[in-house]
């Protein structure tokens, strides 16, 4: 169940910084595909390669509203949207989707085939929390602040020995979970995909507890921290290279609702 | 033809371990599977069909494909290639003339036969074992079975008749047709629990609560199976009942609590808890009252086993120097003894008569290290010089986790994945000498635990 939830928050954080990066860039984009070379004609009397660009709004929603999609392209002959269909050359639409949403659209013409993206975030309704003044009694904080100032702890292979170079995230991480003392943390162990997966949940049960025991040291009482190990049952990473058993390596930080 | 075949195997076979024993000092010790006299010689005809329904056929040879199969399995016979048989089909003991069984070519020593009838929606099965040489009372053994139609009764008769040959003929060690499989099944980001009959038919699901359930391990009467579960406050051990077919009641405790293993008294059971902060072997009532700590060392300690034999005797898996490795100590946590020196040892799982241990092992762990992890059986009682003595099982297959031994102590039972990743994994069986691989199961099955019996 929390997970579950661990991952929901995950892919959502992910989401929103990938929309943060998609308006600076999105903007660019349309402006592109309005007024440059796109609507120049085509060098040569072969057919031109089609243009394309989609546009949502607005980018991210709280699930249950409607978002309105925006496409324009050029010397296209058929234009889909997966998840919609066959649409016209240029359109609007108004779709109200229920998860975080590709819209992706490709767009064929004479001279070939081209795609355009545009990624609409759905907020997933979470339990409501206190209102909340700047530091207070009830104040769990942002998702997102609690990852900037609470972030996981990465692991050698086989050891559950908290790294010199962490140091500074627990003592940020302890900092942080002083000034917001409502905030109660789940710490799961992981590891990376060799080895057994029984030992491998109690190595991860171990670098949970060494996380554990950093931030306790750090001031944080105990308390307010839970320890579940998960070792390699719920893999972060899934190739067979060192980064990615590094990133699986690990203990993460989620709020404890 | 496969007779043959299977000799000219067994020589190639013979010549490796030569070359391998040459090469290894280590590869020296006889399992149970090698040692003994030479494969009784056995016939196995279709039994007679004495109804004429159609359906009758179809159990018949549901039946007489398990029968030869379990024979097979066994791997104390030789058994006789159908096309070398009498043409007669014989339904019982008035219908046979051992003496032509006892001729070449089908110079069978001893002969199963019998006749397979279905009357109304019952099966009415009778099987003989002969002794093809004792021409004046040839009969060894005479059973008759009788169950409701189906499948699955047919393919169980089967088992039973096999398991009552294989216990007259073995010298006395129970068979194991009857015995069942409990493993875990991967699928749609869950884990479950599942069973399935040795030979894999019969694959079933034995829990559905939709997490991560590990680990499960039988209790030596086959009514309880006690696993480790995922919930909210991490892995937990739990309990299945196989008479009420349901869940029953196993206090949680704090920290993770994981790899379960049964005494062989049936009324304790052994496993790793870190409710004190660091993973340590712990045991408890098989009801979960009365839990005792047996080890007390920083580092990982999981994966217990019984020594089924004595159940005075431990092995289990510690990383107190570092990587894993596989230590034996006495149930009260006495006399420990580590077992292997080098590498990442997991998985132990001790033979039944208690000489033996399986285990999986990487022996050249470590980062950048192209090392294999392996199915290894090792010697419990120390070799000449003190060193443990050890045989590898599985050779460049994969990657192999989880052996289980079966109850005679000739087969083992394994997790494999012949690319690595998790998803793809199988269960395989493997003679103890580590002769005679076959798949068991499709991608998706992992840390099988063979029954008691």
């Amino acid at each position: 169940m929390s997970a579950i939830q661990i991952k929901i928050r995950k892919a959502l954080l992910l989401a929103a910084t990938a929309v943060a990066i998609g308006a600076v860039t999105g903007c660019h984009k349309k402006d592109s595909g309005i007024d440059t070379s796109a609507l120049a004609p085509a060098p040569a009397a072969s057919a031109a390669a089609p243009t394309a660009s989609i546009t949502a709004d607005p980018l991210a929603i709280d699930q249950g509203q409607s978002v309105v999609l925006n496409w324009r392209t050029q010397n296209a002959t058929s234009v889909t949207i997966d998840g919609i269909g066959p649409v016209n050359n240029n359109g609007t639409q108004t779709v109200t989707p229920t998860n975080s949403t590709n819209f992706h659209l490709t767009a064929k013409g004479d001279g070939g085939s081209t795609e355009a993206n545009v990624r609409v975030t759905v907020r997933v309704p979470v339990a409501p929390t206190a209102p909340s003044s700047n530091i207070s009694e009830t104040d769990m904080g942002s998702e997102a602040a609690f990852h900037q100032n609470v972030q996981d702890i990465f692991f050698d292979y086989d050891s559950y020995d908290v790294r010199p170079d962490a140091a500074s995230s627990v003592s940020q991480a302890a900092s942080y979970l002083t000034s917001h003392p409502a905030i109660k943390v789940v710490i799961g162990g992981y590891c990376d995909d060799r080895g057994s997966a029984e030992y491998n949940l109690a190595l991860g049960e171990n670098r949970a507890n060494a996380a554990r025991t950093a931030l306790v040291n750090a001031g944080v009482p105990a308390s307010r921290l839970r320890v579940i190990s998960y070792g390699k049952e719920k893999q972060f990473c899934t190739e067979e290279n060192e980064s990615c058993w590094q990133q699986n390596r690990r203990a993460q930080f989620s709020l404890d609702r | 033809m496969q007779y043959a075949h299977r000799r000219s195997l067994g020589a190639l076979l013979v010549l490796l371990l030569c070359t391998a024993s040459s090469l290894f000092a280590q590869d020296t010790f006889k399992t149970e599977t090698s040692s003994g006299v030479a494969n009784i010689r056995i016939a196995v005809p279709d039994f007679k069909q004495l109804a004429a329904d159609p359906q009758a056929a179809n159990f018949k040879h549901v039946f007489d494909t398990t029968l030869f199969n379990d024979l097979t399995n066994a791997a104390i016979f030789d058994i006789v290639s159908k096309s070398l048989l009498p043409q007669s089909v014989p339904g019982g003991p008035s219908e046979i003339s051992v003496a032509q069984w006892a001729a070449a070519p089908t110079s069978a020593a001893m002969v199963a036969f019998g006749a397979f009838n279905l009357q109304g929606d019952k099966l009415v099965i009778n099987g003989f074992l002969f002794d093809a040489k004792n021409t004046q009372f040839p009969q060894v053994l005479a059973k008759q079975y009788t169950d409701a139609a189906s499948e699955d009764a047919a393919r169980q008769i089967a088992h039973r008749f096999a398991d009552e040959i294989i216990f007259r003929l073995s010298g006395g060690s129970q068979g194991i047709a009857e015995s069942k499989i409990y493993y875990v099944k991967i699928g749609g980001g869950n884990k479950e629990i599942w069973a399935m009959d040795y030979d894999g038919a019969n694959q079933h699901a034995v829990t559905h609560l939709g997490t991560i359930s590990l680990s499960p391990r039988i209790s030596p009467d086959n009514t309880r199976v006690a696993f480790s579960s995922l919930g909210r406050d991490g892995f937990q051990i739990r309990m299945f009942s196989l008479v009420l077919n349901r869940m029953v009641n196993f206090p949680a405790v704090g920290g993770t609590n994981l790899s379960p293993t049964w005494n062989p008294n049936g009324h304790e059971i052994a496993f790793s808890s870190s409710r004190s902060g660091d993973p340590e072997i712990w045991a408890a009532d098989a009801n979960g009252s009365g839990s005792r700590r047996i080890t007390s060392f920083r580092g990982p300690d999981v994966s217990p086993v019984f020594n089924p034999r004595t159940g005075a005797q431990l092995a289990w898996i510690s990383g107190r120097t570092g990587l894993p490795q596989l230590y034996i100590m006495d149930a009260d946590g006495s006399a420990v003894q580590r077992l292997t020196d080098t590498g990442y040892a997991t998985s132990p799982s001790w033979s039944p008569n208690g000489q033996f241990i399986t285990f999986a092992w990487d022996r050249k762990y470590g980062p950048g290290a192209p090392g294999g992890q392996d199915i290894y059986v090792i010697e419990v009682a120390p070799g000449p010089g003190g060193a443990h003595r050890w045989i590898q099982l599985t050779h460049d297959g994969g990657r192999c986790d989880f052996p289980s031994w079966s109850p005679d102590g000739r087969h083992i039972v394994y997790a494999n994945s012949p690319d690595g990743r998790a998803e793809h994994t199988r269960i395989m069986t493997v003679l103890a000498d580590g002769t005679q691989k076959h798949e068991l199961t499709g991608a998706g099955a992992d840390m099988p635990n063979w029954s008691w019996k």
